[in-house]
């Protein structure tokens, strides 16, 4: 699919907002419909879309496989690792509460902080899977 | 939906069957949307319509996209999804009405929810304040689903290049000795 001209444009167009509408999603995910989960998603699509248009190998070019593992990764770990820091701050497990002086921030930003962990997680492995499905090396 | 699904039944080209099968994930998504679950229709849409679809797409690339022809011998099978239907619709003849405001899915932790989800956490958006903080334990089981079905989809055929490269100079070694 190299050669389509129409097919090449228009994705180089749309790549972009494909990928601001991701981290809309991830970040507006608690006053509206969307999170970690979703955003994830989109983002790994937009590397997909490029995939698909450009050829993987272009693509790996974009998104090297130690990157995308280590998006995977990180992913998780800073989730978990949220809920080790709320015990050691004095809450439970997964508290957020003690993140910040006003429990209602640290809510917020426990949330925000493992929401952004559910979207690398989940588009880290979207890639990788989807890469690895493509005859390429994950 | 329904003639979604008996149209994948019948199929036997399985390209057409997983567009079909993305067909039915948007009409889902369609459904939630109705049922004003936007956050479900969001990620049906997302990964049900999208991503499976393209991972389905690279797997037929990798297999064939024909299903061989089963041998008829359906009816034993067929007589067992009827039964199952059977009980499945008999057993939703129990739950209350859809809405009802006495249904004991809205009387037990869902008023909590609802009601502590602004003091709590100062989000509008009840369902990311469940998802990530009051079920926060969930999410983390969920998110490393996800990680361990990556880390085994690159553990099985990730690496299976690899080695075989490795191997392919030592095999002609052999084959010139």
């Amino acid at each position: 699919m190299i050669f389509k001209a129409i097919l090449r444009v228009v994705s180089k167009l749309l790549i972009p907002p494909i990928m601001l509408f991701a981290l809309y999603v991830q970040f507006h995910g608690d006053f509206g419909p969307g999170g970690g989960f979703q955003a994830g998603v989109i983002f790994a699509s937009a590397f997909i879309l490029y995939a698909l248009i450009f050829g993987i190998d272009n693509a790996r070019k974009v998104a090297p496989a130690w990157a995308t593992r280590t998006l995977l990764s990180l992913g998780l770990l800073l989730y978990a690792s949220v809920g080790v820091a709320g015990i050691l701050l004095g809450g439970n497990f997964l508290d957020y509460s003690v993140l910040a002086d006003n429990p209602v921030i640290g809510q917020h930003l426990g949330i925000t902080l493992i929401e952004f962990g559910v979207g690398a997680t989940v588009s880290g492995a979207m890639i990788t899977i989807f890469f690895i499905f493509a005859h390429q090396d994950g | 939906m329904a003639v979604t699904a008996l149209a994948l039944v019948r199929l036997r080209n399985l390209f057409a069957v997983v567009m079909l099968a993305g067909v039915f994930s948007l009409l889902a998504a369609v459904l939630y949307v109705v049922l004003d679950a936007v956050d479900v229709a969001f990620t049906e849409a997302a990964v049900g319509a999208g991503i499976t679809t393209v991972l389905m797409l690279g797997t037929l690339a990798l297999t064939t996209s024909d299903e061989k022809a089963a041998p008829r011998k359906t009816l034993a099978p067929l007589l067992l999804v009827v039964a199952t239907g059977a009980v499945l619709i008999y057993g939703t003849m129990d739950m209350p009405r859809y809405g009802d405001p006495n249904a004991p899915i809205h009387s037990h932790v869902a008023p909590y929810y609802l009601t502590r989800t602004g003091p709590d956490t100062g989000l509008p958006n009840v369902v990311t304040a469940v998802l990530a903080s009051y079920r926060g334990y969930d999410t983390l089981g969920e998110v490393a689903v996800i990680f361990t079905a990556a880390v085994g989809v690159l553990i099985l055929i990730g690496r299976s290049r690899r080695p075989k490269k490795k191997r392919k100079p030592a095999d002609k070694k052999e084959a010139a000795q």
